[in-house]
């Protein structure tokens, strides 16, 4: 009877146990399933803001450019030899003129000529004039050049691609008849967009550029890294290998936790009443920037370095002190190279995070109309988040797609950065 | 490893140290309105191109910060001049004084204030009075006695029978920008006035009438956008029932997507704003600190450019950003006074 009963249980339990097993099974589905759906969302989302950038950013990378035939003749640029004095005087908007009026011989009446020179970008001048400059043989002579047509062009001849009609926006029937017929024999034609890689900003779109940006944002990361990673390590060795656990350590931990997640802004704050004020830095440097910078990465750096240290084993270090290191000794030639790993990782994403940073930036001037591309650090600078911004700020419509090209640019430079953090830490990292 | 990152931060806290001590200014430091800034930067970029100089180095702080900035006292570390969407104030003006600031004020020209509804719906006829009734606070009883009632008014029917029977809504700039300030003070002032008992009040009460006439509503009617008026533009053409408020160099480049609202029958073109027969436009304005015109290279021919017929003639390149020149007399008298540098002592003269 025993036996049976026993029996029966035991079948009971097996029925039981296959029962729960069966919703067992099914709760692991659906939080396996949940799992894969947020992970879809992510990527959707990701998507879905990578083709909305690059859709409306690719155009930036190509620039409408006139075929001119140009002629440098000495008495329409006023000057009769080549040299850095007569250069700066010289009219070279009137030999554009010239070619133009050349090109469409009919147009007569002053408003008609007026349309007419607005087809070719303003800074068109300067490249004529670095092409004398380099080759002063060609005074008097002809050449074919290709000038970068104004930005009212360009967004035209972009949007042609869209609808038949196009926008037209402030071109006006006249001027799309010109275009047209520059397209159709050829002479107007999308080109790559050097500018758009060695220039500073400039309130032509057809002429900015975010090199300006590129370098200002170098030089600031630049002070940023050679400030906060070396005191960063200082801090997370000494409050990790040398000091004693007390209150003021204690004290010392929760105020580098706190600083961590402080609104960076405050750091601006911070930097414009200490850098700027009572030290008396240049506004808008890279040098102030760097600095504010590195207050806001350092607790960041110092909680990953405090990180990589604690994960040493203790062995390694009780090895070498065992064999007679001294404790400067067991850090330099045993922790830290095995931490240094997990130290570089935090340090890159820090950097990566200051890269992205503007609101700490707007308080000591480097949200600013930089043109001239800095040397130094001490040179006004902007950063590309920034110049990012100030695009998406401007009336002009050709800078709608600039801005997506830059954010384009940002975003290649912070997805390298971040492997390479990724890659560092597969490639150096020991397990024990 | 260590010794070379010790070495490699000294050498930067040196090469820092060195170019501190030489970092006498070479650039201009322009700061102030947002609005001015598309033609201050124009004219920075074009004048550096044209002569040896520097670039300007232009922040966009807003006229107020600006103002603060400006006036903070004389010396390197201090900006050079302010963009201003309207006059400086008589507070701003002291708080100059009292840091030793003496200002030249150069009016540089007019901006229009538009208002713009998706190009996809009917195109908007307003009149001063009927914005200010949709858009303040308190508005005189309906029933006619001089007596203020929180706006009751839900839409544009209801303001005045002849508008669309839809619900007002409008997208504008936050309190912090200067846009806002004119937009206030001539579109909802200007309609504020036409009630008798109302502009009566300006003599006798004047922070009343201000009050009055100033204070936006706040019941969901009137949307603060944010600064960004591309961002405007955008959310317009998503929602073809709202109106939206902004400058008007935004509504010439955007002529694809939205249309000017027109006010007492006048649309918002550069000649309506000009001849100031459009009734929203304001003057801008840069101050020029005197002190500095002689010690920081450049002031005196980067001022010389923005006052010469090629940058803000009617025909000039600061009109094709979408500024509005001032009349020709006006132009050449003002001029004059930059040459001059006249020092702004009080705002009566004009």
């Amino acid at each position: 009877m025993t036996d049976t009963n026993r029996n029966l249980t035991q079948e009971q339990v097996r029925q039981r146990i296959e029962q729960h097993l069966a919703s067992r099974h099914r709760k692991e589905k659906v939080f396996r399933g949940l799992g894969i759906a947020s992970v879809a969302f992510g990527i959707l989302a990701v998507l879905v803001l990578f083709t909305d950038i690059i859709s409306k950013g690719s155009g930036a990378f190509v620039q409408s450019a006139i075929q001119l035939e140009v002629t440098y003749d000495p008495l329409v640029l006023g000057i009769d030899k080549v040299d850095e004095e007569s250069l700066t005087w010289a009219n070279f908007t009137g030999v554009i003129r010239e070619a133009l009026r050349e090109r469409f011989p009919k147009v007569q009446s002053r408003s008609e000529k007026r349309e007419l020179y607005s087809l070719v970008s303003s800074g068109a001048p300067f490249t004529l004039r670095k092409r004398l400059q380099s080759d002063p043989e060609l005074l008097g002579k002809t050449q074919t050049v290709w000038l970068t047509a104004d930005d009212d062009v360009d967004t035209f001849v972009k949007s042609l691609s869209d609808s038949k009609e196009g926008f037209r926006g402030r071109t006006s029937d006249q001027k799309a008849e010109w275009i047209q017929q520059l397209i159709d024999s050829g002479e107007l034609k999308k080109r790559f967009n050097t500018t758009f890689f060695t220039q500073g900003d400039s309130r032509e779109p057809e002429q900015a550029g975010i090199r300006a940006a590129l370098l200002g944002s170098f030089f600031t990361l630049l002070v940023t890294l050679v400030l906060s990673f070396p005191i960063g390590v200082a801090a997370a060795i000494y409050l990790e290998e040398y000091a004693p656990k007390n209150k003021w350590t204690d004290l010392i931990e929760v105020n580098i936790n706190n600083l961590a997640a402080v609104p960076s802004i405050v750091f601006g704050l911070l930097g414009l009443a200490i850098f700027i004020n009572f030290f008396e830095l240049p506004r808008s440097a890279p040098l102030v920037g760097g600095l504010v910078l590195t207050l806001m990465t350092l607790p960041t750096i110092i909680i990953s370095s405090r990180a990589a240290l604690k994960a040493v084993p203790p062995s390694i270090r009780e090895a070498a002190l065992g064999l007679g290191a001294s404790r400067m000794q067991t850090i330099f030639h045993h922790v830290l190279p095995l931490a240094m790993p997990g130290m570089l990782t935090g340090a890159i994403i820090g950097m990566a995070q200051a890269l992205g940073e503007t609101a700490p930036l707007l308080m000591i001037g480097m949200v600013a109309f930089i043109v001239d591309v800095p040397t130094g650090i001490t040179d006004p600078a902007t950063v590309l988040p920034v110049q990012i911004f100030l695009w998406a700020d401007s009336p002009e419509r050709a800078f709608v797609e600039r801005t997506s090209a830059a954010i384009m640019v940002l975003l290649s430079f912070l997805i390298a950065m971040n492997t390479a953090a990724v890659l560092l830490r597969k490639k150096l990292e020991r397990r024990w | 490893m260590n010794k070379r990152i010790l070495a490699s931060t000294l050498a930067a806290v040196t090469i820092a140290a060195s170019q501190m001590a030489m970092a006498a200014r070479d650039h201009i430091s322009i700061v102030g309105s947002s609005t001015v800034y598309p033609f201050t930067t124009t004219v920075a970029e074009r004048f550096s191109r044209a002569t040896k100089f520097k670039t300007p180095v232009v922040e966009s702080t807003g006229t107020g910060g600006g103002m603060k900035l400006f006036c903070q006292g004389v010396g390197e570390n201090t900006a050079d001049i302010t963009g201003a969407s309207r006059r400086i104030k008589q507070s701003e003006l002291d708080m100059c004084h009292s840091n030793g600031v003496e200002v030249v004020e150069i009016q540089i020209g007019f901006d229009g204030i538009v208002l713009a509804n998706a190009k996809s719906a009917a195109s908007f006829k307003l009149s001063r009075k009927e914005i200010f009734l949709a858009l303040a606070k308190e508005v005189p009883n309906p029933d006619g006695s001089e007596t203020l009632v929180p706006n009751p008014y839900k839409t544009w029917k209801d303001v005045n029978p002849a508008l669309p029977n839809t619900r007002i809504e409008v997208l504008g700039p936050p309190p912090t920008s200067g846009t806002r300030d004119a937009f206030a003070e001539l579109g909802l002032e200007g309609g504020c006035k036409s009630f008798a008992w109302i502009a009566a009040k300006k003599k006798t009460d004047k922070n009343t009438y201000k009050a009055i006439c100033h204070t936006v509503r706040e019941d969901g009617a009137y949307i603060e956008a944010g600064e960004n008026d591309n961002l405007i533009v955008n959310k317009l053409v998503a929602n073809p029932d709202a109106l939206g408020v902004f400058g008007f160099s935004f509504l010439d480049q955007n002529s694809d997507k939205v249309q000017g609202t027109v006010i007492e029958g006048k649309a918002p073109t550069f000649e309506s704003i000009a001849d100031q027969s459009y009734p929203i436009s304001r003057p801008l304005f840069i101050y020029v600190k005197k002190a500095h015109a002689d010690v920081i290279p450049g002031i005196k021919p980067f001022l010389a450019e923005f006052t010469s017929e090629r940058a803000w003639g009617e025909d000039g390149y600061l009109a094709d950003k979408g500024m509005i020149s001032l009349p020709t007399a006006k132009r050449r008298q003002v001029a004059a006074d930059v040459r001059e540098l006249n020092v702004l002592t009080d705002l009566s003269e004009n």
